[in-house]
């Protein structure tokens, strides 16, 4: 239950336009304060519940993503945000890019748009949410 | 009584025995065996003398006078011939041996000296030196078999002398003991030269030039000390008073200031306060041992001690303050460049300067309640300070290096060195122990009267805990990957490390019971119980054993990670991938604030400031 | 035997008020910030969460190290509601402050590492100014002793106005405020991503947190004693100073150490040494 509460994320950039990853930025403005829910840009995955990653993965920053996916402490959830990040958009087709962040993390939320709206972004981290409840109970039971 | 006597004579037996034996079999059994007996006899001796009021004691020995006189005549034959080898633009060293023993000598042969009844005194802060002198020393000159083994396995171009360091070692002893127990201060001075001698032979044993020019430089400020003290001697014997030193201590204050101020002069001098700090800093090439015997836990501590006995006479004058200020201005300063260092030895130096300063800013007032603190820090140090110098000694050998850098994550390739370390370093700064109870104590007993001294111990004491934390930092910062180990071949130091660090531990857990029932004695009352912190102290005594306790317990719930480097991990932790994509170390240095606390910005200052000080120290007592 | 249950109400009550504080803190940030801001149980919501994820470590010694730490900061403040003498209940806490930089210390991360030598930088900047506090309150009450202090007839406060000013001074690097929050911060925007804290994770994490809840309810209770003679004016006295912080928080950028440390001494000896000294003169 508590951790519904106070998600803290991590956000990372990946092959992207910077579209997405101002409009996620934009979630911690005046305007949308997601402080609200008690959600904390953490900046260290050590500290995050939630992943949040913009843009596509390519040969360079696939080993970061997945160092950063390893080193966040269970439950913890993935969110995917744009085109980019779901599946590479119109970057796919480049000769270094592997494709959107699924292809090297599970991902637990898909954010679609081009760029992904604030509004939209905050609705996946709500979703994301019900999926790191789920996962701690998995924890709990088990 | 006759036990003190024992102890001042029979180091130079061993001291003798080991001048004529080469054989390394011979040179180990020999300290040991000696070693055992004077730790032994000194303990017998603390426990008949920590509890009563002091004992004075004549020595029954045909013409005292003149054996003392004669020594004095070799002694300086001694100094003539150390300075044979001088640089000639060094003629003051010379200079400065023939003056005070011209005059002491001058004096003696003219009968004018006052007679002395009694030759020694007896009583708890004697006990405590000898307890220092006779466990600590010993358990020293027991490391020093094995470390000079090691020594001369390293530099391999040096000529074995190792019978002759590990003699000189037990003739310090003697001349120590001598120091403490004389009463008159004529032996006090034989003594207290023999020391310097001693010092000499040890900082130049490698026979390198910068070795040979450090020792030259202690001899120096060495002798001012002691032409202090022959002044003092001259001064009392002039004025017909007296030439005790427990009867001085009695004298109105304002007959006896003058030599009670130069004879702390000699003291400081010896301690190595400013502006004197600088020979203690080169004394840093003499091998460690002797870095650990003479240069922080006995010789110098004879300084402190001298002056802690001119205590009741400089107490509420105004040259005492300037005694304290002085003091508090080598603490302070030592332990702000203390901090810009980063050669373990130096830093240990440094640190040794400014515990020096505080005993002696503790002196220099003079309450009971400050000399109390004084007396506690002095045992504290010696026990902490001598195992830091030699875990330093075996780290060097092992690891070729006394850079502090160089001791990152030091805990998992020297485990036991290690630990160790960290026992003399908790015992040295972590609060209830240590230091913390003497800052506690100055701060307690100075706040009412001017804010100056609590405000010195205050900064002082911060930059303290700055180095040392950060050092501790250093030894535990534990790495990632597997490391060799490294503790092969340490072989008899084991007995002295592991010692010292019993005593350390011992000396943190007992020092509320030594500061009720072997100081309270000596001066009266106890701080901790007058000011109702006997609670806090046994709270925090105790909370201090948990965090052993608390790491030695397995968890079971713990998930082993990597380091957060941005991400950019590779498979060995000490290194990350480039922007080149192929994996580079990381490193990291720690602060050392040198644009504040670097010894070019701050020594002159301090030079400079001390001796104003000094200066005042001697004039305001005519104004 | 009151003493005691002082002291125990003191370390139960600590996390309660602090977590309020820190809650109603991030409140009054966010609307200065033009923000609606978290709940007021945030702190609360945060330090469950943290203790019901995984425990990641690079080693064993670090969770240990912050328990430790954990130990002593209790301590610190138990001794202080239980009014003990004031001094070692500050010793208790710069041994408590020591082993978290050790416990950071042993990670050996290199964020980590500078995050703890930054701590000892901010130790090295703050102490002298929080042991002088204790000193001029000797000076101005004649006694160490809290229970004595807090039962005192006249406040300290009107013969220690500097003293207090520097105290509010460095009171900023105690609470990891803006611009003194250079080891770390509350905000994540930090070159040193968490400094000092990057390497804790779930559980130890929260244990941090609740060391710092507890340092502020220490640090704010020295402000009182400055009060100690008028229990209201003193709690309004601690209100308004936390205001003051979360004020300078929002209005400052970070500086360097070297301006935080040359600061923090300059005014430690012009208000803090100054003001002890014209007392020293003129009683
Ligand atoms: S989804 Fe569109 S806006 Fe977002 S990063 Fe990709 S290209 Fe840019």
């Amino acid at each position: 239950m508590s951790i519904k509460k106070s998600p803290w994320i991590i956000h990372y950039d990946g092959s992207s336009c910077n579209g997405c990853d101002i409009e996620v930025l934009a979630c911690l403005t005046p305007l949308y304060d997601i402080e609200r829910f008690g959600i904390i840009n953490v900046g260290n995955p050590k500290h995050a519940d939630i992943l949040l990653i913009t843009g596509g993965v390519n040969q360079q920053n696939k080993t970061v993503i997945k160092n950063l996916y390893d080193q966040m402490a269970e439950p913890k959830a993935v969110v995917a945000i744009g085109a980019c990040a779901c599946t590479g958009h119109f970057f796919a087709e480049c000769y270094n890019m592997l494709g959107g962040v699924d292809t090297v993390i599970p991902v637990d939320v898909f954010v679609p748009g081009c760029a992904a709206r604030p509004e939209v972004i905050i609705d996946g981290v709500v979703k994301a949410l019900a999926v790191l409840e789920k996962k701690q109970q998995e924890k709990v039971t088990a | 009584m006759e036990l003190a006597i024992f102890l001042i004579f029979f180091p130079l037996l061993p001291a003798v025995l080991l001048v004529f034996s080469k054989n390394a079999f011979f040179q180990k059994w020999i300290t040991i065996i000696a070693s055992t007996v004077i730790a032994a006899a000194s303990v017998l001796f603390a426990i008949q003398y920590m509890k009563g009021s002091g004992e004075y004691s004549t020595f029954i020995c045909p013409l005292p006078n003149q054996l003392i006189m004669i020594g004095d005549i070799i002694l300086a034959l001694v100094f003539l011939f150390i300075c044979r080898k001088l640089p000639l633009r060094r003629y003051w060293i010379p200079l400065l041996v023939i003056v005070q023993y011209g005059l002491v000598l001058f004096y003696d042969f003219s009968g004018r000296m006052p007679e002395v009844t009694h030759y020694l005194y007896l009583d708890g802060l004697t006990a405590v030196m000898a307890v220092v002198i006779g466990i600590v020393g010993t358990l020293i000159a027991i490391y020093t078999v094995g470390y000079m083994k090691h020594y001369h396995h390293e530099h391999p171009e040096l000529s074995n002398r190792t019978h002759l360091f590990l003699a000189t070692i037990f003739l310090f002893f003697s001349a120590m003991f001598g120091i403490i127990f004389s009463n008159s201060i004529t032996w006090i001075y034989f003594f207290w030269e023999i020391t310097t001698v001693c010092s000499f032979i040890m900082i130049s044993y490698s026979r390198e030039p910068i070795a040979i020019q450090n020792a030259f430089r202690a001899l120096w400020m060495l002798l001012v000390g002691g032409l202090s003290f022959a002044l003092a001697i001259i001064y009392l014997a002039d004025s017909g008073y007296t030439l005790e030193l427990q009867r001085l201590m009695m004298m109105p204050v304002a007959f006896v200031l003058l030599p009670v101020l130069l004879i702390c002069f000699a003291g400081m001098n010896k301690a190595a306060l400013y502006p004197f700090g600088n020979w203690l800093l080169g004394a840093m090439v003499a091998p460690t041992p002797a870095s650990a015997l003479l240069h922080s836990s006995t010789m110098v501590k004879a300084g402190v001690y001298l002056v802690i006995r001119c205590a009741p006479i400089l107490k509420g004058t105004t040259a005492g303050a300037m005694v304290a200020l002085l003091g508090g201005l080598s603490f302070l300063a030592a332990s702000a460049m203390a901090v810009s260092q980063r050669n373990s030895k130096r830093v240990l130096a440094y640190s040794t300067i400014a515990n020096l300063g505080l005993i002696v800013l503790c002196a220099g007032i003079g309450t009971s309640f400050t000399l109390w603190a004084a007396v506690l820090i002095i045992i504290f140090h010696a026990v902490a300070k001598a195992l830091m110098f030699l875990c330093v000694g075996t780290v060097s050998h092992q690891t070729n290096s006394l850079d502090i850098e160089d001791m990152q994550g030091l805990i998992a390739s020297m485990p036991y060195v290690t630990i160790i370390m960290l026992i003399g370093l908790s015992g040295m700064f972590l609060a209830p122990f240590g230091m913390l109870i003497s800052k506690w104590a100055v701060i307690q007993a100075l706040a009412i009267r001017s804010p100056i001294f609590p405000a010195i111990v205050i900064f002082g004491g911060s930059l303290m805990l700055f180095f040392w934390t950060k050092w501790f930092g250093q030894l535990i910062a534990i790495p990632n990957a597997r490391q060799q180990n490294l503790e092969q071949g340490i072989g008899i130091e084991w007995v002295a490390l592991w010692g010292l660090a019993i005593l350390t531990i011992a000396a943190c857990v007992c020092y509320p019971l030594i500061g009720q029932y072997w100081l309270v004695p000596m001066y009266g009352w106890n701080p901790m119980l007058y000011d109702k912190i006997e609670l806090s102290i046994a709270i925090m005594l105790g909370l201090m054993l948990l965090p052993p306790i608390i790491l030695l317990i397995r968890k079971k719930h713990l998930v082993y990670t990597t380091p957060y480097l941005g991400g950019a991990n590779v498979a060995n932790p000490q290194e990350f991938m480039g922007s080149l994509s192929s994996p580079r170390p990381w490193a990291f240095k720690n602060y050392y604030l040198t644009r504040f606390f670097g010894e070019e910005v701050l020594m002159r200052w301090t030079i400079a400031g001390s001796i104003v000080l000094l200066i005042l120290m001697f004039l305001v007592e005519k104004l | 035997m009151n003493a005691w249950i002082w002291g125990i109400v003191g370390i139960l009550l600590t996390p309660v008020v602090a977590g309020l504080v820190g809650g109603i803190d991030r409140v009054i940030t966010a609307k200065m910030q033009g923000r609606m801001g978290p709940p007021v149980l945030q702190p609360f919501y945060d330090v469950m969460k943290l203790f019901s994820k995984q425990n990641l470590v690079l080693n064993r010694f670090h969770h240990d190290l912050v328990i430790c730490s954990l130990i002593f900061t209790v301590a610190a403040v138990g001794l202080l509601f239980a009014g003990e003498n004031l001094l070692m209940c500050i010793f208790a806490l710069v041994v408590g402050n020591v082993f978290l930089v050790l416990a950071a210390y042993s990670t050996n991360s290199p964020y980590s590492m500078l995050g703890a030598d930054r701590e000892l930088l901010q130790m090295l900047a703050a102490e002298p100014m929080i042991l002088l506090a204790a000193v001029g309150i000797y000076m101005a009450t004649g006694t160490f002793d809290i229970n004595l202090i807090a039962s005192g007839t006249h406040s300290a406060i009107q013969y220690l106005p500097g003293v207090f000013f520097g105290l509010i001074y460095v009171l900023t690097i105690k609470l990891r405020k803006s611009p003194f929050d250079l080891s770390t911060s509350h905000h994540a925007h930090q070159e040193l991503v968490k400094g000092l804290s990057t390497e804790f994770a779930g559980p130890s994490l929260a244990l941090f947190e609740i060391i710092h809840w507890y340092e502020t309810v220490f640090v704010m209770a020295l402000i009182y004693l400055f009060f100690a003679s008028r229990p209201i004016v003193g709690i309004v006295a601690v209100l308004i100073v936390y205001f003051l912080e979360i004020l300078i928080d929002n209005i400052n950028a970070r500086v360097k150490w070297d301006l935080m440390l040359a600061s923090a001494w300059v005014i430690t000896l012009i208000f803090g040494l100054g003001n002890l000294m014209l007392l020293f003169i003129l009683k």
